[in-house]
């Protein structure tokens, strides 16, 4: 078991400080996860600390493929509710 | 700590030959807080003209997010925090240090101030700082931090020797952090709303407190975003000045589309410069507000307002051969200098302020309203650049009881006619938009076309006092005003909504 960033990574680095195998590394133009070192944090915490502080949704994504921070996780607001919470706030 | 309020004047003033008519913007502060940051450009107004900072970018990670930030954006044309060309580490760092400090002599402060949060970077932060107290012992140290990691790192800044803190604070209410804050990054979870906003607000308050009880100076910044936190922010004045901060700056949000972050792209207006002077003249309770910020990038280099970021990239630096003890020596001088012209400039403007000087100028009538006038300068004080040339303008008001600086407006921000950086507008639009509310604008010189659209914006061009002393000019076409009527026709806020 092992997560994945994939190039929508920014190269915040925030993950690297937070993961508690060291398993993240800056690699090529990104970070990389080393799948042998990489628990996704069970054990050791309740979610996997790299997706619990990543700020780009879609970045982190679990052995299936599966986004930790999904579209409008980040923001706050689902997608279905953009349109709305975009009237509001151009309304100030 | 409480700060004692020694006086109250309407001072302010950008220019170097001192910044106000009046009276220093530091001036009713205690004498050891004055000698603290005569010579920080970013917390006196005056010392921003002499003095020279710089900001090291080894900081990239953040414990929180803001929706008027976004950490992937660089663009070498946009001066804005978060913005960075080159990350560095602590090593790199210090030798960037050295390398502009023995290059420009006039430096005196060295700031981490991200991208990221520094005390979210704690080891790569501090790390450099120990480096730097020991390498570089007459450069002053600081740093900006959202406040969340703010309490833990208190006994470390302290260490130190850090003297100088900014914490960035835009509320003190959970309901409108979860406005600002979408999460925060807490004991290993990743908490959002109201809950997180909560926390961050707490860690930073108790770190305010920790800081001010040390005797380490807190300066506050306040992002003003419209409709979220503006009215607020009076209230958050008040509250940080009680608890011991000693400078208040309150910033413009920059909220533009093509920066990619929240509030760019959701549409969240930045405030007008007059709504934002409108609350800073609120905000200004037993303290003066800053009003000279330049919403700098994490890796600026040199006086504000201006970037020498491109003469010490990494390449550049490390074919640079760097005598650190000489140049130590070199900048002890100087900065001595630098501080007893001020000195001198200082008690010149004392010794004229206790003078009575027999006139035959007209009094101003108390009730003459007051009028906001942009100049172009190219430093000095004086009226000496040409309208086409200025890229940014001060904004100083006119009123009976005499000049004072306003605010700093930019006129070619924000990658306005980048090909890359979203919709082009002419610069001369732009300039004109940047002067809303100004009835007059003072140059060197200025052409026909910008007259011509100035004047058809209600601002009234005047190249008349070039090479004149700022605030006498400004006073000059006031009273020009005032003779002549202008003053009794509405003013152009007024004209604008008829």
């Amino acid at each position: 078991m092992a997560v994945e960033i994939v190039d929508l990574c920014v190269s915040c680095w925030a993950c690297v400080d937070v993961c508690p195998s060291e398993a993240i590394a800056k690699g090529g133009k990104h970070m990389q996860v080393n799948a042998k070192k990489c628990t996704e944090c069970e054990g050791d915490f309740a979610d996997p600390q790299c997706a619990s502080i990543c700020p780009i949704e879609n970045c982190i994504v679990d052995a299936g493929g599966l986004a930790f921070n999904p579209p409008g996780s980040l923001t706050g607001i689902p997608p279905e509710l953009l349109a709305e919470a975009m009237n509001e706030i151009q309304a100030r | 700590m409480e700060l004692e309020v020694i006086g109250q004047e309407s001072g302010g003033g950008c220019s170097s030959s001192g910044c106000g008519s009046t009276d220093d913007q530091l001036s009713h502060l205690p004498q050891d807080i004055v000698d603290k940051v005569q010579n920080h450009p970013c917390y006196s107004e005056e010392a921003h003209h002499y003095f020279a900072r710089m900001h090291v970018a080894v900081a990239p990670a953040c414990n929180i997010q803001c929706h008027y930030c976004n950490r992937k954006y660089d663009c070498s044309n946009e001066s804005r925090p978060g913005v960075v060309s080159e990350l560095l580490t602590p090593e790199q760092a210090v030798m960037k240090v050295r390398a502009v400090a023995a290059n420009i002599p006039q430096m005196t402060v060295l700031g981490i101030a991200g991208p990221g949060d520094p005390l979210a970077n704690p080891e790569r932060t501090f790390s450099t700082f120990r480096m730097l107290s020991e390498q570089t012992p007459d450069i002053k140290l600081c740093v900006s931090t959202n406040g969340l990691a703010l309490p833990e790192s208190v006994e470390e800044l302290a260490k130190h020797n850090i003297d100088h803190v900014t914490i960035t604070i835009n509320t003190v209410d959970p309901e409108i952090g979860a406005k600002i804050y979408p999460w925060i990054y807490w004991n290993n979870r990743r908490i959002r709303g109201v809950k997180g906003a909560k926390i961050l607000i707490e860690q930073q308050q108790k770190g305010l407190e920790m800081l001010t009880e040390r005797g380490i100076l807190v300066k506050v910044n306040s992002v003003m975003i419209p409709g979220v936190n503006d009215d607020h922010l009076k209230e958050v004045s008040r509250i940080v000045k009680q608890k011991g901060a000693f400078l208040h700056n309150v910033m413009p949000l920059i909220a533009e589309a093509e920066h990619g972050t929240f509030y760019g792209v959701m549409g969240q207006r930045s405030p007008e410069p007059e709504e934002l002077q409108n609350l800073q003249d609120a905000c200004s309770g037993d303290m003066n507000m800053m009003r000279h910020c330049r919403q700098c990038r994490a890796d600026a280099v040199g006086l504000l307002g201006e970037d020498r970021g491109e003469e010490f990239t990494m390449d550049k630096i490390e074919e640079m051969e760097i005598d650190y003890e000489a140049a130590m020596q070199k900048r002890a001088v100087i900065h001595q200098g630098i501080i007893e012209e001020l000195n001198e400039k200082h008690q010149k403007r004392t010794q004229i302020a206790g003078m009575s000087i027999p006139s035959n100028e007209p009094i101003i009538p108390a009730d003459t309203r007051p009028v906001l006038m942009a100049v172009a300068t190219a430093g000095g004080g004086i009226v000496n650049q040409h309208f086409g040339h200025a890229t940014e303008f001060l904004v100083y008001e006119a009123s009976p009881n005499g000049v004072r600086f306003i605010s700093h407006r930019k006129v070619d921000q924000y990658c306005i006619g980048n090909d890359t950086c979203g919709e082009k507008e002419s610069a001369l639009d732009g300039s004109i938009r940047a002067l809303k509310g100004c009835e007059a604008v003072l140059c060197s010189k200025i052409g026909f076309e910008p007259w011509g659209m100035l004047e058809d914006a209600g601002i009234v061009p005047n190249g008349e006092h070039a090479m004149e002393p700022i605030e006498e000019a400004v006073m000059a076409v006031y009273e020009e005003m005032i003779t002549t009527g202008k003053i009794d026709e509405h003013p152009v806020a007024m004209k604008a909504q008829a």
